[in-house]
């Protein structure tokens, strides 16, 4: 049995490294791989809760989010693809078009 | 003809939709043949129906035309008293059939006379049109049944008459004052709109008080009003008054007349000095039975007449251009009328009206012919001797200045007698000797007028005499018209101490159903009785001889050159005064003028300032904001995702709080 304590160190510790990749970092795909580190942190958490207060519902909540994710990151790809290809670059700084 | 006397109006009012919509493309005879063959329609229309009206009883004559449609449906106003319908109506009875008589015969005239004075003018048939225009709006005003079709034409004869000054609308008028032709034209405008705002008031005032404004019906229940509400007819009469102050020039409005003069010379005769103006006095009259019941009122009437009638006379003495010395005697004459109006002799005011129209028609027709025949000069200090270039006009010219010197036999003489007479018997001394001097004082501008034209030698150039030259017989024979109806127009009123007792007053005997006569029946002489004959004769004598010294000063003074110069240098002050028209523009433009521009700005700057302020206010305000807040909007994913979990964290923090 694992210290539940531990396991949501361990989300939390991935979800930070989620943040930081979605700030700090200027390549697409790098801030979509952030965007999944935090949403599986997320599912990591939600089924320690699970398991700790014995409800069902937070390992269904998991299932979403996993499907969302899988739709994300399809949607996003199809994006930065298509940034490529309109722009030969994939760096977010490049694109801000609707600024002021 | 009784029955189509709602005709007389119309006939002109077609001829005018005619020339003013098609009139440009028609030739110019065509033009005036419908123009002057509208205006005589109407004439014989007129007389016929006069002379049908002429055959009923005295008491019956009153034919109500059919109405031409109902104008408004008031409902019940006054309590106790039927629902009001305003109709379209007109109607003809003694008055107003010497009005129409008056405006149709001269107006026609005035037409023929224009054919030949505007032959070479642009504008052509747009002239004819608003000349139309002014009859139809003119007959409408004397043919009224009921006070308010009367407003519409009184405001209708006010249109035509600024249409008519500004005609030459794109040429300078005044060089003293820097006014154009159209500036003019405002000013008649704007003059009157002061008295129209107070009569219209007058007519609603009226009508709420006695429910109609059928001429009739208001005459009948002024007459049943009780006596309690003799506060309100002074009120109502004032009122009224004042309207009729604004048409007919009277002080302190009479400032648009003399700039009036600014329209062509035609339109000075008919509208300035025959008909339009004397639409006051008209109106007073048909209103007498309102102003018998209100003697405030009329001794209001009477001392603001007597006024005008002698300072502007004074001013007429002064005044070197040809028009204006005739404008400033319409100014006077009118203040004649109001004066014999106002003392009760409303027939005498009328008989006036009626000589006044046919001798100051021709006055002005007789300086359009010199002015005509000079090319356009008009100030008599460059005129001269021209009795000899213009012998037809100087004939007709010398006619008119007897009669309204008010020399026997000529038709001034009744008429200006018999208001004397009536401000005599009512007992008004001091009304009587101003009214005295004022006729002294017309037949001294008049004389002088005639004698600088006419008489002495030509003091413009060579060249100028050399064109001078009489008008085409379609200007000359109005004129000789006029000039038959000026030496024999006062016959129709004469006085019965002249017939030795025997009533042969048909002017009088006429009118008399349709006017209401004052409390002592001071209808100048025409009643007789009186007083004794003898005092009669010394007021008739009192008014010729006034008239015959004011002739013969002006021919002592004006004969010897330089004479007139040095009595006005004498004179100083009063000359300035006078030559200054009592500063009475000046006056205006200080005390309401110059206010009102003041006015004018503050409200503007406070409309640019404030409103505008508040308005690009709002705008500014948005704008500011906007470009504030648009900083938050980098471009940059990463400050985008750092405010979103920013966000999320505040509401975390919160929310566990909670």
């Amino acid at each position: 049995m694992v210290e539940p304590r531990l396991v949501l160190l361990v989300s939390a510790v991935l979800f930070g490294l989620g943040v930081a990749g979605v700030l700090l970092r200027r390549g697409a795909i790098t801030i979509l791989m952030g965007i999944e580190l935090m949403l599986n942190a997320a599912n990591l958490a939600f089924i320690v809760f699970a398991r700790q207060l014995g409800h069902a519902e937070a390992q269904v909540y998991v299932f979403f989010v996993m499907t969302l994710a899988a739709a994300e990151a399809a949607v996003g790809l199809a994006i930065v693809i298509a940034l490529f290809r309109l722009r030969e670059t994939t760096d977010v700084d490049d694109v801000h078009l609707l600024r002021w | 003809m009784l029955e189509a006397v709602w005709l007389v109006p119309i006939l002109p009012l077609a001829a005018a939709a005619v020339n003013g919509a098609v009139g440009r493309r028609l030739p110019k005879r065509a033009v005036s043949w419908i123009a002057c063959g509208s205006v005589l329609a109407s004439l014989v229309v007129a007389t016929g129906a006069t002379l049908e009206l002429s055959e009923l009883p005295a008491e019956a004559r009153h034919f109500a035309s059919r109405a031409l449609g109902t104008w408004l449906s008031l409902g019940s106003v006054v309590e106790g008293r039927g629902p009001v319908e305003i109709a379209w109506e007109f109607a003809l009875d003694p008055l107003s059939a010497v009005m129409a008589l008056v405006v149709c015969g001269v107006g026609f005239l005035i037409h023929v006379y224009s054919v030949g004075y505007m032959a070479h003018e642009e504008g052509y048939s747009r002239f004819f049109a608003y000349m139309n225009l002014f009859m139809a709006m003119m007959l409408t005003l004397a043919l009224a049944d009921n006070l308010l079709v009367m407003f519409v034409g009184w405001e209708g004869v006010g249109l035509c008459s600024y249409l008519l000054i500004g005609f030459f609308y794109d040429r300078p008028f005044d060089e003293r004052t820097g006014m154009s032709c159209a500036d003019a034209g405002r000013k008649a405008f704007i003059v009157n709109r002061v008295g129209d705002l107070a009569f219209v008031i007058g007519i609603l005032y009226l009508l709420a008080t006695f429910g109609t404004l059928r001429f009739r019906e208001v005459a009948e229940a002024v007459a049943h009003a009780p006596t309690g509400s003799d506060g309100l007819l002074v009120a109502i009469g004032l009122l009224l008054f004042a309207g009729a102050c604004g048409k007919s020039a009277q002080i302190p409005l009479h400032v648009w007349l003399p700039d009036a003069m600014a329209g062509p010379t035609p339109v000075s005769a008919l509208i300035h000095a025959a008909t339009m103006v004397t639409a006051g006095v008209y109106m007073v009259t048909r209103m007498s039975g309102l102003y018998v019941r209100a003697p405030e009122a009329m001794a209001v009437v009477a001392a603001v007449g007597a006024a005008t009638a002698l300072f502007a006379a004074v001013m007429g003495t002064c005044a070197t251009d040809v028009k204006k010395v005739l404008a400033y005697s319409t100014v006077s004459q009118l203040g004649y009328m109001f004066a014999g109006a106002g003392v009760g002799a409303f027939v005498a005011a009328i008989f006036h009206l009626m000589t006044h129209a046919f001798f100051k028609a021709l006055l002005f027709l007789g300086a359009g012919s010199v002015i005509h025949g000079l090319g356009g000069e008009q100030d008599i200090r460059s005129m001269g001797g021209l009795r000899r270039k213009l012998p037809v006009t100087y004939g007709t010219f010398l006619v008119a200045t007897l009669a309204i010197a008010g020399v026997f036999p000529f038709a001034g003489f009744f008429s200006k007698d018999e208001i004397l007479a009536g401000a005599w018997a009512a007992g008004r001394r001091g009304l009587y000797l101003a009214l005295l001097a004022g006729a002294g004082l017309t037949a001294f501008y008049m004389t002088r007028l005639l004698y600088l034209v006419f008489h002495g030698g030509f003091r413009g150039s060579d060249a100028k005499w050399a064109h001078a030259h009489e008008a085409p017989p379609v200007m000359t024979v109005p004129l000789v018209v006029l000039a038959a109806l000026s030496a024999v127009g006062g016959f129709v009123g004469l006085p019965a101490f002249l017939t030795l007792g025997r009533d042969l007053d048909t002017f009088h005997r006429w009118l008399a159903p349709a006017v209401a006569s004052a409390g002592g029946a001071h209808e100048g002489h025409g009643a007789g009785g009186a007083h004794g004959g003898g005092l009669e004769w010394l007021l008739a004598g009192a008014a010729l001889g006034v008239g015959l010294a004011g002739i013969a000063l002006a021919v002592r003074v004006y004969r010897e050159s330089g004479l007139a110069e040095r009595i006005a240098e004498r004179a100083g002050t009063l000359y300035r005064m006078a030559r200054n028209l009592f500063w009475v523009d000046e006056l205006y433009e200080a005390a309401i003028v110059r206010p009102f521009y003041a006015l004018s700005r503050l409200s503007g700057a406070c409309d640019r300032y404030v409103v505008d302020g508040l308005v690009n206010g709002t705008g500014v305000a948005a704008d500011v904001t906007g470009n504030l807040v648009k900083l938050f909007q980098t471009g940059y994913v990463r400050n985008y995702a750092l405010l979103f979990l920013l966000g999320v964290a505040a509401i975390l923090v919160y929310l566990v709080n909670a």
